[in-house]
């Protein structure tokens, strides 16, 4: 914030909302980034669509129900729903201004993560060494694609996530920073959403059919 | 030189055709002559600072017409080469090749490279103008916007002599773009640029929602906002549920290339028509995203050059929102062929006639804005007024070809190529040289002048009729699109013969606009005034061209088309709103070489998957993550500019 900035009538802001809202430029920013997981939402649902009309077609390889490890994908689910809820306490605590708090549940959300990925990484690597690679039939085409591309956008919230604990650790609860680990808590429940979309889609109905 | 260099030169380079050449040796020039002018005139470091780090939107909407216009070229030229081979049964001009090469560019270029930047200029240019803003939502977004625009317009564009350009028509339907049928860089390059462009014009879509919905001047309610403005708001809209679909598209039909995986393919349990439906998910919605900017801009002209308010306001505005979502529900009409069932092209086959009624909503209220109006017939008149019966012939045969059964005969037939030419070119290209010309003197500050602007209108709209009525009759007897040659005594001779002369004509008309605008540069007439058409929405209440924060103080909105309002006030003597306040520090966002930079670096990345070169890739890629980490640590990114600058640049305006 620049010693001008200060100086300033504060006509954009408005004290009664939470910090990350307080400023017209940070509000935006937040609606912005609604608009963004619209069609973040909408790229999955491609995605789904595809994965939905092709899940059958197995091409003699492994079914679903021969490739999905119930045991794994439980593991997988249960530990990033706690993580979202983890981020949900940070965020709850950065609003009462506790710097260390938050940082400590947002480090507590990307251990989580990190795990998460960790298992999904070794998932993949299972099923390939045992030959149910890519290019295989287009039932596994399109897992792989739906479910790593979840695990990329896993993998770029914890690099963000990275971030943002630098920078608060540096700069300490500003309405920047605030503003920055709320949108990336939308980012995270919003992975969060996805995956429970995925659990029913992919894993639940896999192991059913 | 070693086997091994010359094998990689012959494949990496396009050789074997002398066109090819020649371009070559144009490209060299061209780069070279630029390089010498902005050395020899020692303009790099004003290149850097005035244009490539800008995030102003109107510098930004400069660059996007700019290089609009350049891509109209480009995409003109292909079509004049085509229309010479096929002027004539037999022709020799192409190899079927080069001649699959050209339509496929000549379609991409079109939509995506012309169409998309053309309005994207005017988003620009106009919006934030409009509503009164100081600058989009998101200024930082907006330059990376244009930026990878470009880079993706570059890499598609290098195809074109380095190895060799996309050939499997502008839609890639696989499994003719797939991996086993069409093995050379060139599709891979078409994946590529539209994969970057398309984040682009995603971000552009979003920024110019948020603009929108949450940065218009106080007063001014969604229903008092300018028509052009609604429809940037829908086709932004349209941007934003319809772009993820081709990222997905293109996304995993590059994956079947890359990868070998088995999405589009024959083989494993793959299915091409996936492709086809993920395709036109987006591909119809983004037909409307081009043509709604061009209705809105003709809701602007009539309005000024009738004197008149719109006709109908609120019903514009529903008409456009009914559009917005019904074209979403009738992308299945570009296949119908398909065989999906009767129920199904049913359900697509009334959507798609429903559709023309909101349309014709709209063209009946251009009419009846013009009715009984002051009528000034200028340059953006005329293209508007060329517009209406384009457009009234392209949509009764668009609802022809909505007719599912009938759709079997018309399918890929020239039928089809001169429906949507006639809508594309009819409504977007119109509608955005209609734009052109309105909004030129708020851009640079002078006219363009009205003789040359009447010949090439007379040009290009009579070489239009002429050029595409005679494809409805091809069409009619079965001239199939795409084909190369044709031989004689098929009837299709003359036709073929009318038809490449009109494009001819269309060519002079281009080169007629280019005359117009090169002429005006040198001897147009400064706009002092900053309204010289007496218009009636706020940008007109500015200089030209508008200061870089636009308003000094942002504007108070009390009714529809405000600026008019506000003369209104003068001319009745009562007080005005700018001499009462005082003026504040303008906060502005800071220019910024990142989003260049970036774009280059996505550039590389695109570059690298193309060739299979995946070192080069991760760079890139890698590269642009550095990027956006350093953008995330950066704190100091906007600055005020003090009141005395602004007395001082709103006194050099003649303003105070």
């Amino acid at each position: 914030m620049s010693v001008l900035e200060q100086r300033l009538p504060a006509v954009d802001t408005h004290d009664d909302l939470p910090l990350e809202y307080a400023h017209e430029d940070d509000a935006l920013r937040i609606f912005g980034f609604w608009v963004f997981l619209v069609t973040d939402m909408l790229l999955f649902s491609c995605v789904f669509a595809t994965y939905v009309i092709l899940y059958r077609h197995t091409n003699m390889g492994p079914t679903p129900t021969q490739l999905f490890d119930v045991r794994g994908f439980t593991a997988e689910t249960l530990i990033l729903l706690t993580s979202s809820f983890t981020s949900g306490i940070g965020t709850y605590e950065m609003r009462r201004g506790h710097r260390g708090a938050l940082i400590g549940w947002l480090m507590v959300t990307w251990i989580l993560g990190a795990c998460f990925i960790g298992l999904e990484v070794s998932e993949f690597v299972a099923d390939v060494a045992s030959g149910a690679t890519m290019s295989r039939s287009a039932f596994l085409s399109a897992f792989f694609t739906l479910v790593g591309m979840h695990g990329c956008h896993v993998s770029f919230g914890l690099l963000w996530m990275l971030c943002l604990m630098i920078q608060l650790g540096v700069k300490g609860i500003t309405h920047v920073t605030a503003r920055k680990v709320f949108i990336v808590g939308l980012y995270w429940h919003f992975l969060d959403v996805v995956w429970v979309f995925i659990f029913t889609v992919v894993y639940l109905i896999g192991e059913l059919s | 030189m070693p086997a091994s260099v010359t094998n990689f030169a012959t494949h990496f380079f396009v050789t074997g055709e002398p066109m090819i050449y020649g371009a070559d040796v144009a490209i060299v020039l061209v780069s070279l002559a630029i390089l010498f002018v902005l050395t020899y005139f020692k303009k790099w470091k004003w290149l850097w600072k005035e244009w490539l780090t800008t995030v102003d939107h109107k510098k930004i909407g400069i660059m996007y017409l700019i290089a609009a216009l350049l891509m109209m070229f480009r995409g003109g030229v292909d079509a004049l080469l085509m229309r010479t081979q096929l002027m004539l049964p037999n022709g020799r001009f192409l190899q079927a090749q080069h001649y699959n090469e050209i339509f496929t560019t000549h379609g991409t270029l079109m939509i995506l490279f012309m169409a998309m930047p053309f309005i994207f200029a005017m988003f620009n240019i106009v919006v934030p103008l409009q509503i009164g803003a100081r600058d989009v939502a998101f200024p930082y977004l907006n330059a990376i916007s244009f930026w990878l625009f470009f880079v993706a317009a570059m890499l598609l564009n290098l195809s074109f002599v380095i190895g060799g350009s996309p050939d499997a028509g502008w839609v890639s339907y696989p499994p003719l773009a797939d991996l086993p049928f069409d093995r050379g860089p060139g599709e891979n390059f078409y994946l590529l640029s539209l994969q970057i462009t398309g984040i682009g014009s995603m971000a552009t879509g979003l920024n110019f929602f948020v603009t929108i919905m949450r940065m218009r001047a106080p007063g001014m309610t969604l229903m008092r906002m300018p028509l052009f403005c609604w429809a940037v708001l829908s086709a932004s809209v349209l941007i934003i549920v319809a772009f993820p679909a081709l990222t997905a598209a293109l996304a995993l039909l590059l994956i079947d290339r890359v990868a070998g995986a088995h999405f589009f393919t024959m083989l494993a349990g793959g299915n091409p028509m996936m492709y086809v439906n993920l395709f036109w998910v987006w591909g119809h919605p983004e037909v409307y995203i081009v043509v709604l900017p061009a209705f809105g801009v003709f809701s602007e002209v009539v309005a000024t050059f009738a004197k008149k308010r719109v006709f109908g306001y609120a019903s514009m505005v529903a008409s456009m929102m009914v559009i917005t979502v019904i074209s979403y529900l009738v992308w299945l009409h570009h296949f119908f062929t398909m065989g999906a069932g009767p129920g199904v092209n049913s359900f697509f086959a009334l959507a798609s006639m429903i559709i023309a009624i909101p349309t014709g909503v709209k063209v009946f209220n251009w009419l009846m804005t013009l009715f009984r109006g002051r009528i000034r017939l200028t340059p953006p008149l005329l293209w508007t007024l060329g517009f209406v019966p384009n457009f009234a012939i392209g949509g009764a045969t668009g609802v022809m070809l909505a007719v599912a059964p009938a759709d079997y005969q018309y399918h890929n037939s020239y039928f089809l190529i001169a429906h949507f030419h006639q809508v594309l070119i009819g409504g977007t290209v119109y509608g955005m040289i209609a734009g052109m010309y309105y909004w030129w003197p708020k851009v640079f500050g002078f006219l363009l002048g009205e003789r040359l602007a009447r010949h090439a209108f007379w040009w290009f709209n009579i070489g239009f009729y002429v050029c595409f009525l005679p494809q409805y009759f091809l069409g009619y007897m079965g001239m199939t699109r795409r084909i190369y040659t044709y031989p004689p005594g098929m009837g299709w001779t003359t036709w073929n013969f009318i038809s490449t002369l009109g494009a001819y004509m269309m060519g002079i008309g281009f080169i007629l606009i280019a005359a117009n605008i090169v002429q005006s540069a040198l001897h147009g007439v400064r706009d002092t005034t900053g309204d010289p058409w007496d218009g009636r929405t706020l940008e007109w209440s500015l200089p030209s061209p508008a200061p870089h924060y636009n308003f000094a103080r942002i504007p108070t909105v009390h009714s529809r088309d405000a600026w008019w309002e506000m003369k209104e006030a003068r001319r009745r003597g009562e007080p005005v709103q700018e001499s009462t306040e005082p003026l504040r520090p303008i906060h502005m966002p800071k220019s910024s070489g990142r989003p260049f930079i970036l774009s280059v670096l996505f550039f590389v990345f695109g570059f690298g998957m193309t060739f299979n070169w995946y070192v080069m890739a991760i760079i890139g890629l890698l590269g642009v993550g550095i990027c956006l980490v350093l953008r995330s640590f950066e704190f100091d990114t906007d600055f005020y500019i003090p009141v005395h600058e602004i007395e001082e640049t709103e006194a050099a305006y003649g303003r105070s």
